[in-house]
């Protein structure tokens, strides 16, 4: 009797799952197939997308790359069929990209778009370590090399070949020096003494001064009096703070930079480019446009809202009274008026307020204006972060004895804009899209641009092929904000989920 | 308070003074000085305003600008084309930001006083008509009872077509839409049987269709659309400058001067009196205006004459193919008269 039992003593080997429950047959039995009422689903759904992609496909896929007008394209295609005039886009891509920024075909001009897609690669590498931890110094400097080496090869001549062949040198050498020694290795050699190159960030915090200069042009000398008004700035605060304390030191400091900018920087740059004339063939606003323009105005509105929105949120929470009511104020205020509103005001309205003879550029005019209402917004999502921070954070603060600022930046901020992500990078996508009503007010963006594409005898009353090109580029921008956004939170997740 | 007041004095003064430096320099004056005219245009109108693919502007209006470019500063394409929309055009020029506006702009009374501007002249005669479909059977607007109709809204269209159906005791039902792109979509998808608008736009509309006979436009003209360029009031010698420029377009071809016969009609003095003053080779017309004597040569060597810019933009031969009609000069049974070059 001993040797009975009624529970197996021995596991039993482990078997292969049954072949439908496995593999595509696997999943479609338990994904598409799972019931009755889903099969029929799941047909239905088939054959619905069948008959799109059966519409589309074909519409999409005509050989019309090559033609000339839409009738040419109608020649192409034969009669009867309905099929996509590609010949639009070959034609006008350039256009819809640059807008009528100078392409070399207007009399003594010479082609000078290389300068956006300079200014737009030199924005990737500036925001690369501000955006990214994956990336390591080393490699951000070859990013930076490489760009500025492969514009000296584009712009030619002696020096830009020889300039070029340099810099695409040294990003070599450095590229080959980071390739070769792992993360371990070189955080040995750091600690063994070694030299660091400098913190990528200085370019970060120097490229908002050149890139306004590579689209705009002009006299080199003035971003560097615009950048140099910090720097007195920053040194007036270090020496003023020292002998007046250090409020008097900062608004002393103001003081000196807004005097700099306002009545000597001018001065200064008309004086050094006199001595050494250094520039950019100056281009107007007016010939921005296309994605140029969006991007422009988009890139700005982001760069600027954030900050601005953190300081409103603040101001909002604040216990002082003026302050708050004047952040308050401002936030309801853009916040109840349309973005239109405010670019009518910024077109038309300003103009009318100003002396006659007054030129205040419109696209600064509407770069003020977008940010303004990006701000109020941002300022409204921060509030939000800041509000979902449970009382103990404010009060663990405080009883570490650190002030309000130390406080904001060092427990509050981080916590508070790593909640608001979402929302944050929603108020991006949503105003760079929103980009597109400056077509309202006669500013030729891609939207507008449409309009006097088909404007062209050849190409009027062609409006998918246009639409559905913008639609792409808007959404290739829009989807990596959104995967960006999600890849942050990742990052930043620091609950054990 | 007192120092408040006193500053709030000096800068209601600077501003004051600035307009006045601002108002006391004319109009040709600061063209003069900045080397480009800046002359509003639409954002993209067919035959009258279209930026190529490098970003060139053509078009009907602009051989107005360029005209006056040239006669003004010797340089056709010395242009900075402010594209306006609809909404902007107004300001834009009421505000100096543009010194002229030639963007198909209809000149009506309100316009003309009530908003302070100056029509200088009209350089197309245009008027709403009525685009159907052949299928329908319509030879007359006045058949179009029940019709469904296309019409762009906020427009004058909008309030002619009322007008039109009002007055023949006739009922329509009309389909909203925003834009001209829009509204082909529509009609030819059948969302309505009749589209109106400008004539010259449904000619237009019509040469991109797949089959442009299987549409017609019907005979009738309801409204009156004299399109001009524009000035804003207070500076009359601008005024004047641009007028003659018109004028000298309209001359030019009704006394038979092209662009390829000018360089000999203009060299000397020829049999011609009048063609002699418009060329400058006698007279001193081109100092009156302000300008010197051969103004109006390059004015006209800019993109040849009225009939020569309405030949190559919206002409019979293009596209387009509008028919002088209103637009032939009155020689020839049209409205165009240029007062004389005397």
């Amino acid at each position: 009797m001993s040797d009975m039992s009624y529970v197996r003593s021995e596991m039993l080997p482990e078997r292969a799952p049954p072949a439908s429950s496995v593999g595509f047959v696997g999943w479609m039995r338990q994904n598409l197939f799972n019931g009755i009422v889903n099969s029929i689903l799941t047909i239905v759904s088939l054959v619905l997308i069948a008959m799109v992609a059966m519409a589309i496909v074909p519409w999409i896929f005509s050989p019309t790359w090559n033609g000339t007008s839409q009738n040419d394209c109608r020649e192409i295609i034969g009669a009867g069929h309905h099929a996509a005039c590609w010949g639009v886009i070959n034609d006008r891509w350039e256009q819809l990209l640059f807008g009528f920024y100078p392409n070399g075909t207007e009399g003594d001009t010479t082609d000078q778009r290389w300068r956006p897609i300079v200014a737009f690669a030199l924005l990737f590498v500036a925001v690369t370590p501000v955006l990214f931890s994956m990336i390591s110094r080393r490699m951000n400097w070859v990013l930076l090399l490489a760009v500025l080496g492969l514009t000296g090869l584009y712009l030619g001549g002696a020096a830009g070949m020889i300039l070029g062949l340099a810099l695409l040198a040294g990003a070599a050498f450095v590229g080959f020096k980071a390739l070769s020694t792992d993360k371990d290795a070189r955080a040995a050699e750091i600690e063994a003494g070694a030299k660091r190159l400098p913190n990528p960030l200085i370019f970060s915090a120097i490229f908002p001064f050149i890139a306004p200069w590579l689209l705009w042009g002009g006299s080199i000398w003035l971003p560097v009096g615009a950048a140099l008004g910090f720097v007195i700035g920053y040194f007036a605060y270090s020496i003023l703070s020292k002998i007046v304390g250090s409020l008097a030191g900062i608004i002393l400091a103001v003081v000196a930079s807004i005097v700099w900018w306002l009545f000597l920087t001018g001065g200064f740059a008309s004086l050094m480019d006199a001595i050494l004339p250094i520039g950019l063939e100056p281009v107007e606003s007016r010939k921005f446009g296309g994605f140029m323009l969006s991007i422009t105005i988009g890139v700005v509105a982001i760069a600027c809202s954030l900050p601005i929105g953190i300081v409103l949120a603040l101001g909002r929470q604040s216990d002082l009274m003026i302050v708050k009511a004047l952040c308050v104020g401002f936030i309801e205020f853009i916040r109840g008026v349309p973005l239109i509103t405010l670019l009518f005001v910024a077109s038309t309205l300003l103009n009318i307020f100003m002396p006659p003879g007054t030129n205040f550029d419109i696209i600064l005019r509407v770069l003020i204006m977008v940010t303004l209402f990006a701000s109020a917004y941002m300022a409204e999502v921060i509030r939000g972060g800041l509000a979902a921070l449970p009382r103990g954070q404010y009060e663990a603060a405080d009883a570490l004895g650190l002030d309000y600022w130390k406080a904001q930046r060092l427990i509050i901020m981080p916590q508070a804009l790593k909640i608001s992500i979402p929302g944050i990078v929603s108020t991006f996508i949503g105003v760079f899209k929103d980009t597109v009503l400056v077509s309202i007010i006669g500013l030729l963006d891609p939207l507008g641009l449409s309009n006097a594409i088909r404007a062209d005898q050849a190409w009027n009353g062609l409006v998918w092929e246009l639409y559905g090109f913008i639609a792409l580029l808007f959404f290739v921008f829009c989807f990596s904000m959104s995967r960006y956004s999600m890849y942050l939170e990742r990052r930043l997740r620091t609950d054990h989920r | 308070m007192k120092k408040t007041a006193f500053l709030g004095a000096l800068t209601v003064a600077s501003i004051a003074a600035s307009a006045a430096v601002a108002q006391d320099v004319s109009t040709v004056d600061q063209i003069k000085e900045r080397g480009k005219l800046n002359c509003g245009v639409t954002t993209g109108l067919v035959g009258f305003a279209a930026p190529d693919a490098n970003g060139t502007w053509n078009g009907f209006d602009v051989g107005v600008c360029r005209a006056v470019a040239a006669a003004v500063l010797g340089d056709a394409n010395a242009v900075e084309f402010v594209p306006t929309t609809g909404k902007t055009r107004f300001t834009a020029l009421a505000s100096g930001e543009i010194d002229m506006l030639a963007r198909n702009t209809t000149w009506t009374f309100s316009r003309d006083v009530d908003l302070k501007f100056e029509f200088v002249g009209v350089n197309y005669y245009d008027g709403q008509g009525f685009m159907v479909s052949k299928d329908l059977g319509a030879s007359s607007a006045k058949e179009l009872d029940g019709a469904t109709v296309c019409i762009q809204t906020g427009t004058t269209t909008e309030l002619n077509l009322a007008d039109f159906f009002r007055a023949n005791d006739m009922s329509y039902e009309p389909v909203p839409i925003e834009t001209n792109a829009e509204a082909q979509q529509q009609y030819l998808a059948g969302a309505c049987d009749v589209y109106t608008t400008d004539a010259s736009g449904l000619a237009a509309t019509r040469a991109t269709f797949e089959d442009p006979a299987g549409h017609v436009l019907l005979p009738e003209i309801i409204s009156k659309e004299p399109l001009g360029p524009l000035v804003r009031h207070g500076d009359n010698n601008w005024g004047d400058v641009v007028r003659w420029t018109l004028n000298a377009l309209v001359s030019a071809e009704e006394l038979g001067v092209t662009s390829a016969n000018i360089g000999e009609l203009g060299a000397s003095a020829g049999d011609n009196p009048e063609i002699n003053r418009l060329l400058g080779t006698e007279g001193n017309l081109g100092e009156m205006l302000g300008l010197d004597a051969e103004w109006a040569k390059r004015a006209i060597m800019a993109g040849g004459n009225y009939g020569e810019l309405f030949a190559k933009n919206i002409g019979e031969d293009t596209p387009i193919a509008l028919a002088r009609g209103l637009n032939a000069q009155w020689t020839e049974g049209g409205l165009l008269y240029s007062p004389p070059f005397r």
